[in-house]
């Protein structure tokens, strides 16, 4: 049984909590990361990363990205979009086919 | 030139030639492989792109009511409201095997029978529009859980295509290329070596018969 996580500051998530999901509030990058390895270690199945939070990251999430689990999903936060999601997409594409053929007009 | 450490033998020729052999046809495969891989990643990630724009204006909305939702009651209040979720969400995950890549399938239960059993609280003491929010968030989930699943999905095969296309590479312009041009030097050089043997032998011939039969001295008569 694997575990749904949400990770990022409490005002971007708190709301998850509500649906069932395990919501983990973090303050500052430090507590962030060292959430964000617990729940890898932890076999969380997905863990839903608010954009903010996941730029500090990025090192530790490109670690995971091609291991089965955790799916490291980055989700909005409550002070707006940065696309940094779409950018994600975009790169997966970028990486596959050698140049953004897709989305590029965007 | 690659050439330069092979030996010229007839076992090397023949080792060469069944490598080549081999790597065309490991080419061939790993080409259809790469196209099958590129023809499904594309339509999975058009499908991913589609989700991840109405999730993530479902999530917009979704923070507009809270913040919403917040404004009319005290934090403490809203907090207690939430601190004891009534339902929880089971995830299991089955793998499927795409072209080699094997990619996540997630399917979740919720832990009360009703899916729609979300609200942790009682209605007296919260505003209602965080019954309008929550609601919002609620509605999006089954799109966020299919988002997790494409998007872990297209990372994967990206992975899997760009390793793919690297070996295509290699097998095309390096070890194909590099082995032809081993095997036509050997070749060369094998039947380099057979007329120099051939040319010492009449050389030879000519000079045993000029011991027996003295054509020169002959002549001088």
């Amino acid at each position: 049984m694997y575990k749904i996580a949400v990770l990022g500051d409490y005002d971007s998530i708190y709301g998850f909590a509500a649906l069932g999901l395990d919501t983990y509030p973090v303050k500052n990058p430090e507590e962030a990361k060292e959430t964000f390895l617990r729940l890898a270690e932890e076999k969380a199945g997905i863990i839903y990363i608010t954009e903010a939070c996941a730029a500090v990251l990025k090192h530790e999430i490109d670690r995971y990205k091609e291991q089965l689990v955790p799916a490291v999903i980055q989700i909005p936060g409550v002070n707006g979009n940065t696309g940094a999601g779409i950018d994600g997409v975009k790169k997966s594409v970028e990486q596959a086919v050698g140049s953004d053929i897709l989305f590029g007009d965007n | 030139m690659a050439s330069k450490q092979v030996t010229p033998t007839r076992m090397e020729l023949t080792r060469l030639k069944k490598k080549l052999v081999t790597a065309t046809r490991g080419h061939k495969l790993l080409k259809d492989k790469r196209d099958e891989l590129m023809r499904q990643f594309l339509d999975l990630v058009r499908e991913n792109m589609a989700l991840r724009e109405k999730v993530e204006a479902g999530i917009k909305a979704a923070n507009r009511n809270f913040v919403i939702a917040k404004a009319g009651m005290s934090q403490a209040a809203l907090r207690t409201a939430l601190m004891a979720p009534k339902q929880a969400v089971d995830l299991s995950m089955t793998q499927k095997n795409v072209m080699s890549v094997d990619i996540p399938v997630f399917d979740t239960k919720t832990r009360t029978a009703d899916a729609n059993d979300i609200y942790s609280y009682g209605f007296a003491f919260t505003s209602s529009d965080l019954d309008g929010a929550v609601k919002s968030l609620a509605d999006i989930l089954p799109d966020m859980l299919k988002l997790a699943e494409t998007e872990k999905a297209c990372q994967l095969m990206a992975a899997e295509i760009e390793k793919t296309r690297r070996r295509v590479n290699a097998l095309e312009h390096v070890i194909i290329p590099e082995t032809q041009e081993n095997i036509k030097y050997i070749t060369m050089k094998l039947d380099e070596n057979e007329r120099s043997s051939q040319i010492r032998l009449m050389k030879v011939k000519d000079m045993m018969l000029e011991e027996a039969h003295h054509y020169k001295e002959r002549e001088a008569y």
